[in-house]
């Protein structure tokens, strides 16, 4: 697999030019994100109103992958109900890590199915959903991939 | 690239002996630039552990058939291979352990509960250490009240005698410090700073392991009171390591754990102790590890730990030379002495996808925070890439490197 299938020109358009990217004024939710091995760490916001996604916003030091996936991920979050956001996770790292390579209703998040091939960056990718579950249920302290 | 002058000829042959080195990755030659965490093995060390295998293994100080006896002297060979290395002045001084991180939590573990130590003591690190070297003073801290403090390091990397004796006090008992930090490769006065602590009765264990792959070690000269590194950055096995202590701390010190071995006689109202170094090796031993790690160390003092550290310091150069010229590299220490690693940043590019990049170019390099989280706060960056080089470094994994930079630059920079 070419280095391009990994990194498409949309990864590197969102990791320079991160959508929603600071905080929210008065989330519902907050999270801490933090990959250990790599020192990824992502801080992020979900405005939650009747079950629906209203706002996501987010803070990131991280790698493109990981960059580019929070920024996506927030972009197409919002308006979804919660089921809906979970369910996303769930297609999402099927997608990465099932036994075969199924994207259905994955849609813009579908560019990111090249970091399968690289198994040492899956967690770079997963980081922002695994925060994002956090924020949804409101946990305190830092979610790691390890 | 012109080969740098100054390479020593057969040290660039050792290449060689590497049969992993002889492994395309990705269709390209390996360019293995990560000897710091794990170095490759020579034919010497695998065929010196199949023969063991093969012709005289089993337990060691058990049987009293001749197959028994033989495994025991070749382990107990290997010790006494691991004592004239390091310059120790007995056997007995040099205990085998997993690696250096087990052998610092030995220390730490029976120095704290050696009575020794009093609530409000203190010990005094380095903000370079890696975690194995933070971690178990703080699992002592916390069951003896003792206070731990950081020696700062100044912005290029280095740390002076004088920054690590600004942290020392009256309560100050011990000093532990890495030889070679694995992050910058700056090179610690260790000498001056064991001294000054023997002078004022302070104990030192210093963590060799980013050493003595690299140059010559000499426990005594040194003066510290503890020493240890790991088999498997040296070419050896991985589960085998060494801890130099002095004899009259090794036996005055509690047992640490207990088990076969470590005992003089064992009844269930009292046990008594071995003295050491088995006091200190509770259970079978990794016997074949200690073997193979002598046979590393034979390796490497067939061509002189002088003469590699002579040849590497070339090669470094010439490493730090490339890398330095290269537009929107900035290294992340630049310390007065280096020996082994060189860390760095890219501008516009993070750490974890320029290792990806260069994975794909056959260039092994260690991306992320080291282990050592302290020293990327210290110098404000959340990762590095490090390339750290081994004995079999070629001047080409450098160019190899360096390619693979601009094939990451030209990817991610808009």
């Amino acid at each position: 697999m070419d280095l391009r299938d990994l990194y498409q020109e949309v990864i590197l358009d969102h990791s320079r030019h991160p959508r929603n990217a600071g905080r929210l004024a008065e989330p519902s939710g907050t999270a801490k994100g933090h990959n250990p091995l790599c020192g990824d760490l992502i801080t992020l916001d979900v405005l939650v109103k009747d079950g629906v996604i209203r706002n996501v916003s987010f803070d990131a030091r991280g790698c493109a992958i990981s960059v580019a996936t929070a920024s996506i991920m927030s972009d197409m979050l919002k308006g979804k109900t919660l089921e809906e956001a979970h369910d996303l996770f769930r297609r999402f790292q099927q997608m990465l890590t099932g036994p075969d390579a199924e994207a259905d209703g994955l849609d813009k998040l579908e560019v990111l199915a090249g970091v399968r091939e690289f198994p040492m960056r899956v967690k770079c990718a997963t980081l922002p959903f695994h925060t994002l579950r956090a924020a949804l249920d409101n946990e305190p302290g830092t979610v790691q991939t390890e | 690239m012109n080969a740098p002058a100054g390479q020593n000829p057969e040290i660039l042959a050792a290449r060689d002996d590497f049969p992993l080195l002889a492994r395309p990755m990705h269709g390209r030659p390996l360019a293995f630039l990560d000897s710091a965490a794990s170095a490759q093995k020579p034919r010497a060390v695998l065929d010196g552990l199949r023969d063991f295998y093969e012709s005289e293994y089993a337990n060691v100080h058990r049987g009293v058939y001749l197959l028994s006896a033989q495994a025991t002297d070749r382990y107990e060979a290997a010790r006494e291979t691991v004592r004239r290395f390091l310059n120790a002045g007995r056997a007995e001084e040099i205990v085998f352990t997993r690696g250096a991180t087990e052998a610092i939590n030995l220390v730490a573990e029976t120095l704290g509960r050696s009575g020794r130590l009093e609530p409000d003591d203190e010990i005094v690190l380095t903000v370079l250490e890696h975690h194995s070297n933070i971690v178990p003073w703080q699992l002592m801290r916390d069951a003896t009240g003792v206070r731990i403090h950081a020696a700062a390091a100044d912005q290029d990397g280095n740390v002076d005698v004088e920054a690590v004796f600004r942290e020392v006090t009256d309560r100050t008992q011990l000093i532990a410090f890495s030889h070679v930090s694995n992050t910058t490769g700056t090179v610690l006065p260790a000498r001056e700073i064991c001294h000054r602590a023997r002078e004022r009765g302070i104990l030192t264990l210093v963590d060799g392991c980013q050493a003595v792959p690299h140059a010559a070690v000499d426990v005594q000269d040194l003066a510290c009171d503890f020493y240890t590194f790991s088999g498997h950055k040296l070419y050896g096995p991985s589960g085998i390591g060494a801890l130099y202590g002095r004899l009259d701390l090794l036996t005055s010190l509690p047992p640490w754990q207990g088990g076969g071995s470590m005992i003089e006689e064992v009844t269930f109202e009292r046990t008594t102790y071995a003295p050491p170094p088995a006091r200190y090796e509770a259970g079978t031993p990794n016997i074949a590890g200690a073997v193979g790690l002598a046979a590393a160390i034979d390796y490497v003092q067939r061509f002189g730990s002088e003469n590699i550290q002579r040849h590497e310091s070339v090669v470094l150069k010439y490493g730090v030379d490339r890398l330095q010229a290269v537009d929107g590299v900035r290294l992340i220490g630049t310390p007065r002495h280096r020996a082994g690693s060189i860390s760095f940043v890219m501008d516009d590019v993070h750490p974890h996808d320029v290792g990806t990049v260069l994975d794909r170019e056959g260039v092994a390099v260690r991306v992320g925070h080291h282990c050592a989280q302290p020293a990327m706060r210290h110098f404000d960056v959340p990762a590095t890439i490090r390339a750290s080089l081994g004995i079999y470094t070629h001047a080409s994994d450098f160019d190899a490197l360096v390619e693979g930079l601009g094939k990451a630059k030209a990817l991610f920079q808009p």
